[in-house]
């Protein structure tokens, strides 16, 4: 296996990752590279290959084929220095039942040589109250604050977030969301596993989309949308019978009539010249809304079909 | 090593917040003496040919000794690994350069801690209630309760790195432990059993923690050929739990 070309502005390389178990290809000719500081996402459904992606990033599983370089480190050779670099969560993994939330902090933190930052983070994620309860006390939300807070506990360089507000209740899911993009402000490079549209537009400065272990495209979430799913879709009610032909106007493209409902679909600026046409002809709905197209429509575009949760 | 520390420290704890393993530790050899002791005690000799022709006591001390040993590493230890995995414990730990090494490491302490407390429990009620003589050769018998040690606790992490699940680890230790207890030399004295019951007691490894044990005590001397089966135990054990562990991980 060649060896992977460095560029020392990435803090990750992946050049056609596989993976491939007896009867299945989790992850097939997989490729992207992140940079220092950025939030980088990984979205797709269940079973798409992310979390399998990230594990070999992590060194937690070996891959088929392919090169990784994360730090510069080769995570199948090195893993022991890269551990103490990087920050883990991980699906699936749970703690001891009885440990304490504070001695599971003191515990990780132990690692990191002169390392007693975790009182901060326990007060961070909203865990000081919980410092003496076990784990196996603790509800889902705690538990995954529990499980980000020892991410942070050893201040990776970068740190991988597979999942992280799966049980978070939705004040605790944007307390979370804060809480990343300070961490990325301080300099810690975010990866970001989810199968949540709003939370990879939220924080994500680039996103991969996978799919069935192919990566499907890679943008910014305004670049995806703009390149994959460029039609807005605007609504309004409309009593009368008769309405003007909007399909005329040439950024128009669907036109749909739903009892009082009337759909559009068009690019660009048709939103503003079907409401200055509506309006010549004595139509002024006081209902009309848009909706730009959103992670959802790329998806659908790119795959066939909605995201499953 | 502070790492090895803490986790040892935590270790130790969520040991102690487990009231079954205490009690399989701490508190049944110890009534398992007493009862024996109320039963034996009064034999000052094997008149009838029994216990090797040793006082019941002399004879039974360093078998509780052995006792507390086997429930150490048989009775807690492999549901609570074989729980590690089931959980994803131990993939979480490994992420965060908590290996496979560090955690049978911090097991191994526990162990030593807490055999040396329930053993020091067992010697202090055989001297003291029972005027049972103390070791002939105290440092063989440490060396005996050392080596013993860290084989039953191996063999518990190699029960525990392949026993299915958590409930098949604590059925199948449980079992063992009760075998051992009545045929592996604290039950019955040997010349009581039958010849059947005689051969099952050979093959557990209590029964050869238990002569090791004896022998140093009772000065007899140091038994070689139990040390290299206990030895024996606690290097295949340890090897294989280790291959498994990172085989599946």
């Amino acid at each position: 296996m060649n060896k992977i070309v460095q560029d020392p502005t990435k803090v990750i390389q992946v050049e056609n990752l596989r993976k491939s178990y007896k009867d299945l290809i989790a992850v097939d000719d997989i490729s992207f590279e992140v940079s220092r500081g950025e939030i980088f996402g990984l979205l797709g459904p269940n079973g798409a290959g992310k979390t399998t992606t990230v594990e070999c990033l992590q060194g937690l599983r070996r891959y088929t084929s392919g090169k990784i370089s994360v730090l510069g480190l080769d995570p199948a050779k090195n893993i022991g220095a890269l551990r103490r670099r990087i920050g883990s969560q991980l699906q699936d993994s749970e703690l001891p039942q009885r440990i304490k939330v504070w001695e599971a902090l003191d515990l990780f933190a132990s690692i990191t040589p002169g390392e007693n930052g975790w009182r901060k983070l326990m007060k961070d994620w909203d865990l000081e109250s919980k410092a003496n309860a076990s784990f196996s006390s603790l509800s889902g939300g705690q538990k995954q604050r529990l499980f980000i807070a020892l991410a942070l506990v050893n201040h990776p360089e970068v740190v991988f977030l597979d999942e992280m507000t799966t049980g978070l209740d939705p004040v605790a899911r944007h307390i979370a969301w804060d809480l990343i993009k300070e961490i990325r402000a301080n300099g810690t490079t975010v990866i970001l596993v989810t199968h949540f549209m709003d939370e990879a537009e939220e924080l994500c400065d680039r996103l991969a989309i996978v799919n069935k272990g192919k990566l499907l495209a890679l943008d910014s979430p305004l670049g995806l949308t703009s390149k994959y799913a460029t039609n807005v879709k605007a609504a309004f009610s409309y009593d009368g019978n008769e309405l003007p032909s909007l399909e005329d106007i040439p950024q128009v493209k669907k036109v749909t009539r739903n009892g009082r409902t009337v759909e559009v679909e068009g690019i660009g600026s048709f939103v503003s010249l079907m409401a200055a046409k509506l309006v010549s002809h004595g139509i002024v709905p006081n209902d009309l809304r848009t909706r730009q197209p959103s992670l959802e429509d790329v998806f659908l575009k790119l795959t066939g079909h909605r995201i499953e949760v | 090593m502070r790492t090895l520390g803490r986790l040892t420290l935590v270790e130790m704890k969520l040991f102690i917040r487990e009231p079954i393993t205490m009690f399989f530790t701490f508190a049944l050899p110890l009534l398992f003496l007493f009862v024996m002791g109320g039963v034996f005690g009064k034999m000052t000799n094997g008149g009838a040919g029994d216990f090797h022709g040793l006082s019941a006591m002399a004879f039974y001390t360093p078998a509780y000794i052995a006792l507390v040993l086997t429930s150490v590493g048989i009775v807690g230890l492999p549901g609570h690994l074989t729980g590690y995995r089931e959980r994803g414990v131990l993939r979480r730990f490994r992420a965060s350069s908590l290996s496979i090494w560090r955690i049978f490491g911090a097991q191994g302490l526990v162990s030593l801690v807490t055999a040396a407390i329930g053993g020091i429990l067992i010697l202090v009620a055989g001297v003291f209630v029972f005027h049972v003589s103390l070791p002939q050769n105290p440092l063989l018998v440490i060396l005996a309760f050392l080596v013993s040690a860290l084989s039953f606790t191996s063999l518990g992490l190699l029960l525990g790195a392949v026993l299915p699940t958590s409930r098949a680890a604590q059925g199948v230790g449980l079992v063992l432990f009760f075998v051992m207890l009545i045929l592996g030399g604290a039950g019955p004295p040997p010349e009581a059993m039958t010849h059947l019951m005689r051969v099952v007691g050979d093959f557990t490894p209590m029964q050869h923690a238990v002569t090791l044990l004896q022998n140093a005590w009772l000065g007899l001397g140091w038994n070689w050929m139990e040390f290299g089966i206990m030895a024996g135990i606690l290097i295949v054990s340890l090897t294989t739990a280790t291959l498994v562990l990172r085989r599946n991980s």
